[in-house]
C-alpha cells in the first residue's frame, strides 16, 4: 500500500510541476498576478509530494519490504540500519528520486525565501525550476520507477554493493546532489533574467547565495567521494581523473568561476552576459555529469548502474534544457546593456583572469573526459585518457590561478595598483620562500615539481592571510582596533579569506600525496615486521570475525616508532556472502600531518608461501603506505566549504529576512 | 557579427550533443584486441596444482579452439560457466582455460562445484601471462584458429545470445 502511495504522490508531483512551469510564466508575461502567485504554493506542494514519495521508498527499505523490486535488488534483511536508510539512494532509481527531491527542495526554498524578489522574476524562476522538475519526474516515472513490485516476493534481497556500505559514501550523494542540483537555481535565475531582458546588481545579489550554497555542498560532496576512494578502494589514491569524478569536478570548476564573476556583476554591473552564460553552463555541466554517470557512455570504475535507454532520455532532457536556454541566450543576451568599464589591472581584471583560467580548466577536463567518446564516435578507435593528460594540462593552469589568487583581492576596483599590491605581499613571499626551503631540507631528492606545489600552497595560504591582515590593519593599528575591524568585516570577506586559505591547505595535501608517498609491499606472516618512514609495524596475526552481513579477516599490527608504541592498527579483509564480493578495509593512523595506511590481503597462493619457508601459518600480503600531508586535502576542502558557508551568512545575502531591506537591494 | 558570437555556445553545444547521441550507440566495453590475427603469445603455464605442463603455446595449435580466462573469485565467470559447460558437452571445439590470479584450492573447489569444461588448464598465478595476452579483466574469451592465431576476443561473460550471434558463427566459419 505505502509504495503505491509513494508512486501516486510522484505522479501528483509531476502534474503540480507542469502547472508550476506553465501558469506563472504565462502570468508573468501577461501581468496576471493571480497566475504568478500559483508558483510558490505549487513549488512547496511539489516538494511535499516528492518528500512523501521519498519517505515511502525509505519505509520500504527500513522494513525490508521485499515485494518492492528496488529493495530486493539493493537491500538485505541483515544489512545494518544505517545502510538500509542510505541504501535508498545507493541505486539508480533511488538516487534519481533523491535528485528530484533536492531539486524540489531548492524550488520550495526559493518560493519560501524569495518573497522580496520582484514578482515577475520570482514567478519565472520558479517556472523554470518547475520545467526541470517535469523533465526529471517524467524520467523517473517512465524509465526508473522505484516502486515496481515483484510477485512472488523473494525470501530475501540481493544486498547493496558492499563498496557502498560505508559511512563516507552514504552521505556523499546527498551533498553532491545539493551541489549539482543547487546550480539549477542559478540556471533558473539566468533563464528568468534572459526572459525579463534585465540583469542588474540586485539580480547578482539574489543569485549569489544559491550559488554559494550549491558550491559549498559540492565541495563537501567531492571531498567525501575522494576520501571514500582513498580509504575504501584500498590502493591509497584519492583522485583518479575518472569520468565519474570529472563529472562532478566540471560543475565545481564552472561554479567557482560563476561565484567570482557574480561578484563583478554585483559590485560593478559588468560581465553580465558572461555571468548568465556561466550560470547556464554550470547547470548544463551538472546535467552532463548526470548523463555520463547514468548512461554508461564512458567506462568508469564507479559506474555501478548503467543503462543506455535511460541515457537517451537524459540526453533529451540535456538537449532541451541546455539547447533551449542557449538559444534564448543567443536571442536575448546581445540586448543586455554593457556595464561599468575597468582597467586590465583591477579587481575586475583579476576576476576576469580567474574566469578565463577556470573556464579553460573546465574545458580541459571536459575534453579529456569526453575525448574517448569523441574519437570512438568518428571511428577513431578506443582510447582512454588518463592522469598523465590531466596532470600535464590541468596543473599548469592552476599555477597562474593560484599566483593571481593572492594578488587579486589586494587590487582596487576599476583601476588597481599592481606594484603596491605586490609590495604588500612581501611578507607572504618571504614565508612562501621559507616553506620551499623547508620542504627542500625535509624531503631532499623529491621531484622538483613538488617545490612548485609547496610554493603554490604557501602563496595561497599566506596571501589570503595577508589580505585579511591588511583589511584589519593588523600590526599597524593597535590590536584592539584590529580586532574591532575584524569583527566589523562583512562575513563575505571572512569567507573569501577562509576559502582561499583552505585552497592553500588542500594544495599542500595534494602535493604531499603526489610527491613524497612511501610504499612497501611485503609478504608477512605473524611475527614479521616491516619498516616504513621511521615506523616499525609488527604483524601480530589475524583473527576471523563476523559482522552483521559479512565475515572478516582482521589483522592486528603493533606500530612503534623508535621503540615507543604509537598505535595498533586493524586492517580488514571482508567478504559479503550475499553480494559475493569482498572489500578491503584499510587501517589508517593519522597524525594530521601524515597518514600511515595499511592494507591486508590473503596471499595469492597459500601453498606457494608455505612451500617457500615451511613456516607456521600462511603469508599475507601487506601493503603499507606513508602519505605525508594527505589529510590536508580533506581538511583544506572542509575549510573551503566553511568559507563558503560563512560567506553565505553575510547579512546582505540573507534572503527571507524581514523585507525592510527590499528597496535597499536595488541601488 | 556580434550575434554570431552569442550563437557560438549553442552551436558548440549541439555538436557535443550529436557526439553524445552517437556515443550512446557505442559500447565502451567492446575493446578490440591488438592481437587479432596475430599468433598467440609465447607462454608456458603450470597446472593448477603447480605441476609442469599445464598449458603452453604449443597446445593451442592444430584445431580451432577457445581460450577462456577465468578465476574463482570472479562473479561474471560463474554467470558464463553454464555456457562453457554447454560448449564442452556439445563438443565441436575444446576450451582451454587460463586460471587468472587465483588460489589453487579455490580454483579446484570451484571446478568441483560447477564442473570442469576445460580440455587443458594453466594457472597464471601472478597474472604475467595475462599481460602477454592483453587481458583487460576476467572473464575474457579468445577464439584461436588452426594456425594458432587469435581471431576474436570477447570481453566479459559469454551470455547465451553472445554464443549464438557471434561466437558460434565465427567458429563455424573457421572450421570451414
Amino acid at each position: 500500500m505505502i509504495p503505491e502511495l509513494g508512486h501516486y504522490a510522484l505522479v501528483l508531483a509531476l502534474f503540480l510541476a507542469i502547472v508550476q512551469s506553465v501558469l506563472p510564466l504565462a502570468g508573468a508575461s501577461r501581468g496576471v498576478s493571480a497566475w504568478m502567485d500559483v508558483a510558490g504554493p505549487a513549488a512547496i506542494g511539489q516538494f511535499t509530494l516528492i518528500l512523501l514519495a521519498f519517505l515511502a521508498l525509505m519505509q520500504a527499505y527500513v522494513v525490508s519490504d521485499f515485494t518492492v523490486l528496488n529493495v530486493v535488488q539493493n537491500s538485505h534483511s541483515l544489512k545494518p540500519m544505517l545502510y538500509k536508510v542510505t541504501g535508498v539512494w545507493g541505486n539508480h532509481e533511488g538516487s534519481m528520486l533523491l535528485w528530484v527531491l533536492i531539486l524540489a527542495l531548492f524550488g520550495a526554498a526559493v518560493a519560501a525565501g524569495g518573497r522580496n524578489l520582484p514578482p515577475t522574476l520570482r514567478a519565472r524562476v520558479l517556472a523554470v525550476q518547475g520545467m526541470v522538475g517535469v523533465g526529471f519526474l517524467l524520467f523517473i516515472l517512465a524509465t526508473s520507477n522505484p516502486f515496481v513490485r515483484v510477485d512472488p516476493p523473494p525470501f530475501d534481497g540481493n544486498d547493496l554493493n558492499p563498496l557502498l556500505q560505508d559511512p563516507g559514501l552514504a552521505f556523499h550523494p546527498p551533498f553532491l546532489y545539493l551541489g549539482y542540483v543547487g546550480f539549477s537555481v542559478a540556471f533558473a535565475f539566468a533563464v528568468a533574467a534572459l526572459i525579463e531582458g534585465r540583469v542588474d546588481p540586485a539580480w547578482a545579489r539574489w543569485v549569489r547565495p544559491w550559488t554559494l550554497a550549491a558550491w559549498s555542498s559540492l565541495t563537501v560532496g567531492i571531498a567525501l567521494g575522494s576520501w571514500w576512494a582513498y580509504y575504501e578502494l584500498g590502493w591509497g589514491g584519492w583522485w583518479f581523473w575518472d569520468p565519474v569524478e570529472n563529472a562532478s569536478f566540471m560543475p565545481w570548476l564552472a561554479g567557482t568561476a560563476l561565484l567570482h564573476s557574480a561578484i563583478v556583476v554585483e559590485k560593478r554591473d559588468a560581465l553580465k552576459s558572461w555571468t548568465i552564460l556561466l550560470a547556464i553552463l554550470t547547470f548544463a555541466l551538472s546535467l552532463v555529469g548526470t548523463f555520463l554517470v547514468r548512461s554508461g557512455v564512458l567506462t568508469s570504475v564507479h559506474a555501478f548502474a548503467v543503462d543506455p535507454e535511460r541515457g537517451v532520455f537524459i540526453l533529451a532532457l540535456l538537449v532541451l534544457a541546455t539547447g533551449g536556454s542557449l538559444l534564448l541566450y543567443a536571442l536575448r543576451a546581445p540586448a543586455l546593456k554593457l556595464g561599468g568599464l575597468f582597467a586590465p589591472v583591477s579587481r575586475e581584471g583579476a576576476l576576469v583572469l580567474n574566469n578565463l583560467l577556470l573556464s579553460t580548466a573546465t574545458a580541459t577536463v571536459f575534453l579529456g573526459t569526453l575525448y574517448p567518446l569523441f574519437l570512438d564516435a568518428v571511428g577513431g578507435g578506443k582510447v582512454s585518457v588518463g592522469p598523465p593528460f590531466f596532470n600535464a594540462t590541468f596543473v599548469p593552469l592552476m599555477v597562474p590561478l593560484v599566483a593571481a589568487l593572492a594578488v587579486g583581492p589586494m587590487l582596487a576596483w576599476k583601476r588597481g595598483d599592481l606594484a603596491g599590491a605586490l609590495g604588500r605581499l612581501k611578507l607572504a613571499a618571504v614565508l612562501t620562500a621559507a616553506c620551499v626551503l623547508a620542504a627542500l631540507w625535509w624531503h631532499t631528492g623529491g621531484p622538483v615539481l613538488a617545490l612548485v606545489g609547496v610554493a603554490m600552497a604557501a602563496w595561497a595560504f599566506f596571501g589570503a592571510l595577508t589580505e585579511f591582515a591588511e583589511r584589519i590593519r593588523l600590526f599597524r593599528a593597535p590590536l584592539a582596533e584590529s580586532l574591532r575591524r575584524a569583527a566589523g568585516l562583512p562575513r563575505s570577506a571572512w569567507g573569501t579569506t577562509i576559502a582561499h586559505a583552505g585552497l592553500g591547505i588542500a594544495i599542500a595535501g595534494m602535493t604531499g600525496s603526489a610527491a613524497w608517498i612511501e610504499e612497501r609491499v611485503v609478504l608477512l606472516r605473524p611475527g614479521g615486521t616491516v619498516e616504513l618512514a621511521g615506523y616499525e609495524l609488527r604483524f601480530d596475526g589475524v583473527e576471523q570475525g563476523q559482522g552483521a552481513n559479512y565475515s572478516t579477516t582482521r589483522g592486528t599490527f603493533t606500530v612503534t616508532r623508535d621503540g615507543r608504541p604509537v598505535t595498533t592498527l586493524h586492517p580488514e579483509e571482508r567478504w559479503y556472502p550475499v553480494a559475493r564480493m569482498g572489500t578491503t578495509e584499510a587501517a589508517i593512523h593519522t597524525t594530521w600531518y601524515s597518514d600511515l595506511y595499511l592494507v591486508l590481503a590473503s596471499a595469492p597462493g597459500e601453498d606457494a608461501g608455505r612451500d617457500a619457508a615451511g613456516g607456521d601459518g600462511p603469508d599475507h600480503v601487506v601493503r603499507a603506505y606513508h602519505h605525508p600531508l594527505v589529510p590536508w586535502i580533506w581538511l583544506g576542502a572542509g575549510v573551503m566549504a566553511l568559507g563558503g558557508a560563512i560567506s553565505l551568512s553575510d547579512r546582505r545575502l540573507r534572503i527571507g529576512a524581514p523585507s525592510a531591506r527590499r528597496r535597499l537591494a536595488v541601488p | 557579427m556580434k550575434r554570431l558570437v552569442f550563437l557560438a555556445p549553442l552551436a558548440l553545444f549541439l555538436v557535443v550533443a550529436v557526439y553524445f547521441a552517437v556515443g550512446l550507440t557505442r559500447d565502451p566495453r567492446a575493446i578490440p584486441s591488438a592481437l587479432i590475427d596475430r599468433p598467440v603469445p609465447d607462454f608456458s603455464l603450470p597446472s593448477i596444482e603447480g605441476a609442469e605442463g599445464g598449458l603452453e603455446t604449443a597446445d593451442l595449435k592444430g584445431e580451432v579452439q577457445l581460450v577462456n580466462v577465468w578465476a574463482s573469485w570472479c562473479i561474471p565467470c560463474r554467470v558464463e560457466h553454464p555456457v562453457l559447460m554447454r560448449i564442452a558437452a556439445e563438443g565441436g571445439v575444446p576450451i582451454h582455460g587460463i586460471n587468472y590470479k587465483d588460489k589453487a584450492a579455490d580454483a579446484t573447489a570451484y571446478l568441483k562445484e560447477h564442473g570442469n569444461p576445460y580440455a587443458g588448464l594453466g594457472a597464471d598465478r601472478d597474472g604475467r601471462v595475462g599481460i602477454e595476452w592483453g587481458v583487460y579483466g576476467v572473464p575474457e574469451t579468445y577464439v584461436v584458429d588452426r594456425e594458432g592465431r587469435i581471431r576474436y576476443r570477447h570481453v566479459g561473460p559469454i551470455m547465451p545470445q553472445d554464443l549464438e550471434t557471434t561466437i558460434l558463427p565465427i567458429l563455424r566459419e573457421l572450421k570451414g
